[in-house]
């Protein structure tokens, strides 16, 4: 590890979450809101009621602020790839290609042509077309987010590839392999479920001011209805996605599990930290350290979550690093070994190759192909470097987990006081449903909070730690955009927000 | 050529139409300047595509990268 700039791949890592965890603010609003915007339309053309259709384009007005001042974002993250973590994108480049060219054609094609008849195309295009057109918007965006976290599974589940020691990157055999991982269905879903939901409380936040404030009650009451029943299904299927992730990652990436929920040593009918603050870590020098300062547990119930069998055995850190062999757990110890085996015979067959030994060339190659499955491993010395930060795994859990329940509990809440017409006499869940805002976006982030710190140290499970992903640059570069960033996002972000908090409140619904 | 018209006017009387959207459009414009004219050229440089003419090069590269713990020992 000695051999590695760690500087540089914090400075990297900074940088990339700081623009992913950007380029996060504007995405789920996208995918959710063009969604429940074309279920008011669609709601105005059965109707024909004109309210329904100045709603539409209020929330209208809103989506295209959001994606005028998101757009773009992303391919910064692009950039980075090319610049910053260049050894990661040649390893994987083969894998990304196709996901991410795929996303780039939807995307300009879907969302380019429909999102322009559904502003400009008003009085222009019949009802229908207009309506197809909008729904085309809400579909192309969210089919152009799959592609993107199918590439985000593959890292946290490499299937459907092979490695070429040749040309040292991933080479696709399975396409459809890596489209329908279980790793990739459970992220998409889960992932555009919690979008859905967190832009049913954006809505739902934004009605529930105007309530407050007794203006636009006609919109604000319409729209809380269509966003809560919005919101109540599609945060059910995220629970439900939620609870199918957890068990994905339970099979394909144990430990990332085992921090999520605090566990240093495993356990048969493994309890569930509900609520836990830690006290102090178990570490080599001090195993028994008493972890936790106070916590309310649930009884079998995380054995249940990961494997369907209240019985279960769960693995815990202790039997990752030290190998379990009851339960046929290779400790890591063992998998260090076996990489720096396969990293000691991918460099011998590259050797071999440029001396055209070919017997050295053909027996390393056997040995590197045995062992690559630890091939990762082989960079570290001491086990304890292969666990992820395990507080912030846990706290940024039962941060997105606590808050989802709550979200539930709002839109069931909202649903039935809007039905009944007594929503502007709960003042208490008005102003609720108004910080549920922010909550929902502190929620998206602790999401992928969990997903990519959990992961840690990979960047591709087990074959690919991130310290070995990174360009061998200077890191001031990196420090320097990472200060321009901060600031233009920043700039981008007061915007954003003034704009629209100037729609929302110079909008005047007719008084209905 | 009548479609192509027809499309060209839908466009630009939609542009020309717009109220928020001339704001928007400018911030976009300011965007990708600093992405594109500045970000991109003077900080995000592809660093295989600059340091290397060949995909052989490059692999050779990487392998050096990956394999460089097990060579420096």
């Amino acid at each position: 590890m000695e051999h590695f700039d760690l500087a540089l791949v914090d400075w990297s890592r900074a940088q990339f979450a700081l623009t992913a965890l950007y380029h996060w603010i504007f995405v789920p609003i996208t995918l959710g809101t063009s969604f429940i915007i074309a279920i008011m339309e669609t709601i105005y053309v059965k109707t024909g009621q004109e309210i329904w259709k100045r709603i539409t384009k209020f929330w209208m007005t809103l989506f295209g602020i959001n994606f005028a001042i998101g757009v773009a974002t992303g391919i910064i993250l692009e950039f980075e790839f090319g610049t910053n973590w260049s050894n990661y994108s040649w390893f994987v480049g083969d894998i990304f290609g196709a996901p991410l060219a795929i996303e780039g054609i939807m995307a300009f094609f879907m969302e380019s042509t429909f999102i322009a008849i559904m502003f400009f195309g008003w009085d222009k295009v019949s009802k229908g077309f207009h309506l197809t057109s909008s729904w085309l918007v809400a579909i192309g965006s969210n089919l152009s987010a799959l592609w993107i976290l199918v590439a985000n599974a593959w890292m946290q589940n490499p299937v459907g590839m092979e490695f070429n020691p040749d040309t040292a990157r991933n080479e696709m055999v399975d396409f459809w392999q890596i489209l329908f991982s279980p790793t990739a269905v459970n992220k998409f879903l889960h992932v555009i479920t919690s979008a859905y939901t967190y832009s049913a409380l954006f809505v739902i936040g934004i009605s529930a001011w105007y309530l407050i404030k007794n203006k636009n009650l006609a919109l604000a009451k319409r729209s809380m209805v269509v966003a809560s029943t919005f919101g109540l299904i599609t945060s059910l299927f995220m629970v439900m996605t939620g609870d199918e992730s957890a068990r994905e990652v339970f099979k394909v990436q144990p430990m990332k599990f085992a921090a999520m929920e605090g566990l240093y040593y495993g356990e048969t009918n493994a309890p569930l930290v509900a609520i836990g603050v830690f006290e102090k870590a178990p570490t080599p020098e001090n195993p028994k350290a008493k972890e936790w300062a106070a916590k309310i547990e649930i009884p079998n119930l995380l054995s249940y979550m990961a494997a369907l069998d209240p019985n279960a055995f769960v693995p815990g850190i202790h039997d990752m690093v030290h190998g379990n062999k009851e339960q046929g757990i290779v400790s890591y110890y063992d998998r260090i070994a076996r990489g720096k085996t396969a990293i000691q015979a991918l460099a011998d067959y590259k050797t071999a190759k440029k001396t055209n030994d070919q017997n050295k060339a053909s027996s390393s190659l056997v040995t590197f192909k045995e062992n690559y499955k630890d091939f990762g491993y082989g960079y570290y010395d001491d086990p304890h470097d292969l666990i992820p930060n395990v507080p912030l795994t846990f706290y940024s859990f039962h941060t997105m987990v606590g808050l989802g329940t709550l979200f539930v509990l709002i839109f069931i809440l909202t649903l039935i006081y809007s039905v009944k017409d007594k929503i502007t006499n709960k003042r208490w869940l008005l102003y609720t449903a108004l910080w549920s805002i922010p909550l929902g976006f502190l929620a998206q982030e602790a999401g992928w909070m969990v997903a990519e710190f959990g992961r840690q140290p990979w960047v591709v499970q087990d074959y690919m730690p991130t310290l070995t992903a990174v360009s061998n640059i200077d890191h001031t570069s990196v420090i320097i955009t990472v200060l321009l960033f901060t600031i233009t996002f920043t700039v981008l972000l007061i915007a954003e927000i003034k704009i629209m908090l100037k729609q929302i409140n110079g909008f005047n619904d007719g008084g209905h | 050529m009548k479609l192509l018209k027809k499309i060209f006017l839908f466009y630009y009387e939609g542009f020309k139409g717009m109220t928020v959207g001339k704001k928007l459009w400018f911030i976009i414009f300011i965007k990708l300047f600093i992405m594109f004219a500045i970000l991109k050229f003077f900080f995000f440089p592809d660093f295989l595509k600059t340091k290397f003419n060949s995909d052989s090069e490059r692999s050779d590269y990487v392998i050096e990268q990956i394999t460089s713990p097990i060579n420096n020992k």
